[in-house]
């Protein structure tokens, strides 16, 4: 609904309107006429289609309504409006009416999957009118398979392979492997990230702030399984807990079987920020630390993680600089997609960095990490740190400029910046992929025994 | 008429996210109504604006006397006018379900995509959501032949999942309005469907 005036407005942009009243027989009745609309005094006259009785007195109401044919596909430009009022007589046998009320949609102004989302409280409200109609709880479906990957967001288990690989590549090409801690270690961090999205869905559902967004997208705004009742929270409780408590089970046995002081560290650490990154009393996302968390978790944490268990409690100087360009990306993923959801955020109280920066410093903090990223990759080959193929890593670059310029142009448009978080995401894969091949190189080169330089000399 | 209870054909080919065969697919679904479709009264020219029309305009009575016009996209089964609202945009059903009373318009020469004439189709409605996750799906074949597109969402069903629990709005004409050239200050042409008694007869 909005201001009748605007209605009017609107319905003056329509080149005829829909009459509507509702006959003396029960019936609804609808013509189409030309109004001469006075938007500004805000009154509507018109001569009633012939033939019929308008009643006075009664609400009637106008309508415009538009869509663009696209032959072959369906149509677009959707927008329609309606304004209601009791008709009275004027001379002449026209009738007239000032507007008490209006409602419509454009989507132009609202898009399409901002106005689903405005309407997920009406399909609940008709589900429990339903359930009630049948005797039986009527749900939303959605296959199993397509379920799991919705509530668990399981794409997103690439920013947990990739620094876990890394971690135990590093391991490798420092000596240390064994593969069947290498697949506990993939198989718990995984459980870890899982137990994370589906928490951080459970909190932010409690807290408000996925009931709050009317703009989400594939990257952002959660899964929507709570909100859209397709899992209820106690389940989605549930599987969080049954992921923890895998990724529980098997750092235990990591524990005792790769017993290290600073495993045991880096397994509570990651658990408690994983759990605390949303859930009270800590809720670190909703106090700006969100970012922060998750480079330390997806970045130190699991590639660091990773490499002691190889290692059996071994910290080098070169595994702690390849965690930090993938910290960093891997903060700015959440970074990026915060910035359509800044708006939810800020009404639930959830201060990310984009609900408390501008947007120049929002988007010049991101063009600077990113830089960072690519220095540190940089500095640490220079350094005989990282190995020289990881220079490979700034091809890259390309890819962070067009999340750069993509934040530039599509700031204000969750759906504009979609394609741009899908970039930003490829860009964090695509380092984190020429990294972890830089080192597989060397394990490779190694291997075969052949005699090339891979290290910067002085190393 | 529509059997209750009846199991819809299962989209095998969507779920499993398989390339799409609409040809296939489309044809092994049952009209909602059933295969006894019968002459309509329906005046020929009117049948062709409701085939034709991308939108119709389906105005509806509040309880509290207010007419409510809802866009939709109008579907014509041989008999009946059919409709389909997902439960994210329900509440027009359930003005349906208080007060079956509508009225149809179609009078946009754009989306009657350049027809001149226009019509108003009055009639009693039925709202079908047994199912609302799979009811609406026998009228894909109609509604996939106005909006092709339909059928690429619908493979992509995860991302919006509530838009396909829908329901279909099953609308009987009783009586039709129409004018020709699409000019409504003058007297409509009026076409009534026969009486019970008559149709018994």
């Amino acid at each position: 609904m909005f201001a009748a005036e605007e209605g009017l407005r609107r319905l003056a942009d329509f080149p005829f309107a829909l009459l509507s009243w509702v006959g003396g027989d029960g019936y609804p009745n609808s013509a189409a006429i030309q109004p001469s609309i006075d938007a500004a005094g805000g009154r509507v006259t018109f001569g009633p289609p012939a033939g019929f009785e308008v009643p006075l007195g009664l609400e009637i109401s106008l309508t415009g309504s538009h869509i663009r044919p696209l032959p072959g596909i369906g149509y677009d430009q959707r927008r329609h409006v309606t304004v209601w009022g009791h008709a009275g007589r004027v001379k002449d046998d026209r009738l007239s009416f000032v507007p008490t009320a209006a409602w419509g949609w454009d989507e132009a102004t609202i898009p399409f999957p901002e106005y689903v989302e405005r309407q997920v409280g009406q399909s609940r409200r008709y589900l429990a009118r339903l359930s009630t109609e049948r005797g039986r709880t009527v749900r939303p479906q959605l296959s199993l398979g397509w379920l799991t990957l919705r509530a668990t967001r399981l794409p997103f288990l690439s920013a947990t392979f990739i620094p876990v690989l890394i971690g135990i590549a590093i391991a490798a090409v420092h000596g240390f492997f064994d593969l069947t801690s290498a697949i506990l270690t993939v198989v718990g961090a995984a459980a870890v990230h899982l137990g994370l999205n589906v928490a951080n869905d459970v909190f932010d559902a409690q807290l408000g702030a996925d009931d709050q967004n009317v703009n989400p997208t594939q990257y952002s705004g959660g899964s929507r399984v709570i909100q859209y009742g397709l899992v209820s929270l106690r389940r989605m409780a549930t599987i969080s807990a049954v992921m923890y408590a895998v990724a529980l089970g098997i750092g235990l046995v990591l524990l005792l079987t790769r017993y290290s002081p600073a495993l045991l560290i880096i397994g509570v650490l990651g658990i408690l920020l994983s759990i605390f990154y949303t859930a009270p009393p800590l809720k670190l996302v909703y106090r700006g630390l969100g970012e922060l968390t998750t480079a330390v978790g997806f970045g130190p944490l699991m590639l660091l993680g990773a490499y002691v268990v190889q290692t059996q409690g071994l910290i080098t100087p070169e595994a702690v600089v390849a965690s930090l360009p993938i910290a960093i990306l891997v903060a700015m993923i959440l970074y990026v997609n915060e910035v359509p959801d800044r708006s939810a955020d800020a009404r639930a109280g959830k201060r990310t960095l984009p609900v408390r920066w501008s947007r120049p410093t929002v988007i010049n903090a991101y063009l600077g990490s990113v830089a960072l990223a690519f220095l540190i990759i940089g500095g640490g080959v220079l350094a005989g740190l990282l190995p020289i193929p990881a220079l490979a890593a700034l091809l890259a670059i390309p890819l962070a400029m067009r999340v750069y310029e993509g934040l530039q142009q599509n700031y204000e448009s969750p759906y504009g910046l979609m394609a741009v978080m899908a970039v930003n995401i490829r860009l964090h894969l695509v380092v984190g992929a020429l990294l972890l091949a830089a080192y597989l190189l060397v394990i490779v080169v190694s291997w075969l025994a052949l005699d090339l330089p891979l290290f910067v000399p002085w190393r | 008429m529509y059997r209750t209870g009846q199991e819809a054909p299962p989209l095998a080919c969507l779920r499993k996210g398989v390339t799409l065969d609409s040809t296939v697919f489309l044809a092994n679904l049952e009209p909602i109504h059933g295969e006894e479709a019968t002459m309509s009264w329906v005046p020929q020219p009117v049948i062709e604006l409701i085939d034709t029309a991308l939108v119709t305009e389906m105005t509806v009575a509040r309880k509290d006397g207010r007419p409510m016009t809802y866009p939709l996209i109008p579907l014509w089964d041989g008999e009946r006018v059919l409709m389909t609202s997902s439960i994210l945009f329900s509440r027009k059903c359930e003005h349906v379900k208080d007060n079956p009373r509508v009225a149809l318009s179609f009078s946009d020469p754009v989306a009657l995509r350049g027809l001149h004439g226009r019509a108003t189709v009055q009639g009693d409605a039925t709202v079908i959501d047994g199912d609302p996750h799979t009811d609406w799906e026998r009228v894909l074949p109609l509604w996939s032949a106005k909006e092709p597109v339909i059928l690429a969402f619908l493979k992509a069903r995860v991302a919006f999942p509530l838009f396909f629990e829908r329901s279909v709005i099953s609308v009987e004409p009783r009586r039709v309005f129409y004018w020709p050239d699409g000019d409504t200050s003058r007297d409509p042409q009026v076409f009534r469907a026969a009486a019970p008694a008559e149709r018994a007869a």
